[in-house]
């Protein structure tokens, strides 16, 4: 009994004691206070480095997180645990974010660097005026393709070139509802933000043609198995074809004719946000075009950051594959937030394509 | 009198610790079940899951479930049984349990090499001339990878069972004229059945909602329930329909220990007297 007692005084005393440590971990490191902010982003889609600077030019420093799926980011959000001060969710998670009333409107007289963002970036439907939301990266939807490992010369022009039957079990998609449902829609025509059945059902039927050349449906994976030179062929965003092509340089990247998906990533200060002002100050931070200049070539993504472009290698600014000019551009979409209903039907179908690859 | 209530008192953090994590957890998967993406109370989800997709998707779970158990008791029976006639066997055993202290996701990306184009094994098929073959992204490396995985757990139970059996029983049974073959069915596996379905239940259930190697080294080719309870937290969140199937997967899984539970014998009954 003796023992038990100690025992149990033994736990509580080093609970409170870890529980004390914490606290103190918790004042330092602290996500509240005027001398910090909490950033919250994608994995390796920040250098460093300019945490950093900012730290240095402003006094303030940076809790840096990340998260890998906009759902994610947004579930924390809501549930309110941690006060982040900034955040940088794709644009239909805006539209979502902004119907569920977790953003907090930006005060533009506190970003003047606003005028170096290229105006093609700015006002969009899924935030007009940019009362919530500044640009933070772009990019589009295409295939990665090896032709060293392809017996014929493809370009890709065409999504109907992945049905080709020489190409079996050669494709890796990406796992993801939304780049392959719109891949299907796209490739007939339709527009990938469609919510018609009998378009949705013809765009199934067209992928479940497509499953004897899918060899897998993986996520962050498939850049390892690219550069690999395991697989030939690759649906994926532009950044992630560029990541392939920095270690196997015979990767080659296409976004077909018929259209594919344009994407942004946008700051936005969620409701979350202790430090309001702080998070004004490291947006504004992040526009200046030296700091834009830096980062893009850190992180490969394309910057819509005008005054910053003209300070990077005018080789890769100059490349059409990661930035297309406008008339491409026009081809191409930007998801709607589509409404829980129809995100469920889309994954529905997404997942019915996957029980029908075996 | 005094004893009771103190014994009373230990019973204190199990209960605390029984109704935290085992009872509330479940009552909120249950409770998460009954509402639909609007928040409305509804049976809807359930309705949903005897449509064609998701019974589709418990078929195809159990038949791997049930592959990947029958290998693996196919291979850990007998290892097992020649474990426990080695000379050293506690380190025998030793051995092939330390695999599986090594992180699960650590081995799974070690088969992504293994199996890949270049891999070892593929260029081993090249020097004996079979050629190299799509390995990695099939039914066979599923499987493979998680018999690998689920081995140990077998292996140990059913170890352990066969260990405690009394040589003298085998010996009487040879001197009453059984074959070999006989004892093994009559005598050795009646006596090591305990062990075999502790071992099935630590093997089946798991392997029901497997859903990163299905990802990882199936490239999604197999798809289980986990994968779908997964789509529908992260991506379309859908909590309902998530915890509607997780609450089938709980149901099966009940299902499964009251077909695989161990009659109390012997020892239970000793400890309850005490």
């Amino acid at each position: 009994m003796k023992e038990i007692i100690r025992a149990a005084v033994a736990v509580i005393v080093v609970s409170a004691l870890l529980l004390y440590i914490n606290s103190q971990l918790g004042k330092t490191s602290g996500s509240t206070g005027s001398d910090t902010i909490t950033v919250y982003n994608w994995g390796e889609y920040l250098d460093p480095e300019l945490l950093d600077q900012f730290t240095e030019e402003t006094g303030i420093r940076v809790v840096y997180e990340t998260f890998d799926s906009n759902e994610a980011m947004m579930t924390k959000v809501q549930q309110g645990g941690t006060s982040y001060d900034v955040a940088m969710p794709s644009e239909y998670m805006i539209e979502n974010m902004k119907e569920e009333d977790l953003l907090i409107p930006l005060d533009h007289s506190k970003i003047p660097n606003l005028k170096n963002i290229d105006p093609y970036f700015l006002d969009l439907p899924f935030d007009p005026d940019n009362e919530y939301s500044v640009p933070y990266f772009w990019g589009t939807v295409g295939i990665a393709f090896n032709p060293d490992l392809l017996e014929e010369d493809f370009d890709f022009t065409s999504w109907e070139d992945l049905w080709r039957p020489e190409l079996r079990e050669q494709i890796i998609l990406v796992d993801s509802a939304r780049e392959v449902m719109g891949m299907g829609l796209n490739s007939l025509g339709y527009s990938l933000n469609s919510t018609d059945e009998s378009e949705l059902d013809a765009a199934s039927a067209k992928l479940d043609e497509l499953t004897p050349n899918v060899k897998a449906i993986i996520g962050d994976e498939i850049v390892e198995m690219m550069r690999r030179n395991e697989a030939a062929i690759a649906l994926t965003w532009s950044g992630q074809a560029l990541d392939m092509m920095y270690i196997n340089e015979s990767i080659d990247f296409a976004v077909p004719e018929e259209g594919s998906n344009l994407w942004f990533d946008n700051m936005i200060i969620p409701k979350t946000a202790a430090n309001v002002d702080g998070a004004h100050q490291f947006i504004n931070f992040m526009l200046d075009a030296e700091v834009a200049a830096q980062n893009a070539d850190w992180v490969g993504y394309s910057t819509p950051n005008a005054a910053g472009l003209e300070l990077m290698d005018p080789e890769v600014t100059g490349d059409e594959r990661f930035y297309p000019d406008e008339e491409i551009r026009e081809r191409l979409e930007v998801y709607r937030n589509l409404g829980p209903e129809m995100t469920g039907e889309y994954n529905e179908r997404f997942l019915r394509f996957k029980m029908g690859m075996n | 009198m005094q004893n009771k209530s103190t014994r009373a008192l230990y019973l204190i953090p199990y209960g605390a610790w029984i109704l935290l994590f085992v009872i509330a957890p479940i009552a909120l998967v249950v409770y998460y079940s009954l509402f639909n993406i609007h928040g409305d109370l509804t049976l809807a989800n359930y309705r949903a899951f005897f449509s064609s997709i998701y019974l589709e998707l418990t078929l195809s779970s159990f038949w791997y479930a049930f592959l990947i158990t029958l290998f693996s008791l196919l291979i850990a029976y007998p290892t097992a049984y020649f474990l426990t006639k080695t000379k050293n066997k506690q380190l025998w055993l030793l051995l092939i349990i330390i695999p599986s202290w090594i992180n699960l996701l650590l081995k799974t990306y070690a088969f992504i090499g293994i199996f890949g184009q270049y891999g070892p094994i593929n260029a081993f098929f090249a020097a004996i001339g079979i050629g190299s073959t799509q390995l990695l992204f099939t039914d066979f490396s599923f499987i493979f990878v998680s018999v690998y995985i689920f081995i140990p757990f077998m292996i140990l139970p059913i170890f352990n069972a066969i260990d405690r059996l009394n040589p003298a029983l085998i010996d009487a049974s040879r001197d009453l004229g059984a074959s070999p073959w006989t004892t093994f069915r009559k005598v050795i596996l009646p006596l090591t059945m305990n062990g075999v379905k502790s071992g099935i239940q630590v093997t089946f259930i798991p392997a029901l909602s497997l859903f990163m190697i299905t990802r990882l080294i199936a490239g999604n080719k197999v798809i289980t329930l986990g994968t779908a309870i997964e789509q529908q937290f992260l991506v379309t969140q859908n909590w309902g329909m998530g915890s509607t199937i997780a609450v089938f997967l709980i149901l099966f899984m009940f299902i499964i220990m009251l077909f695989t539970g161990q009659k109390e014998k012997g020892g239970a009954s000793v400890g309850k007297t005490k």
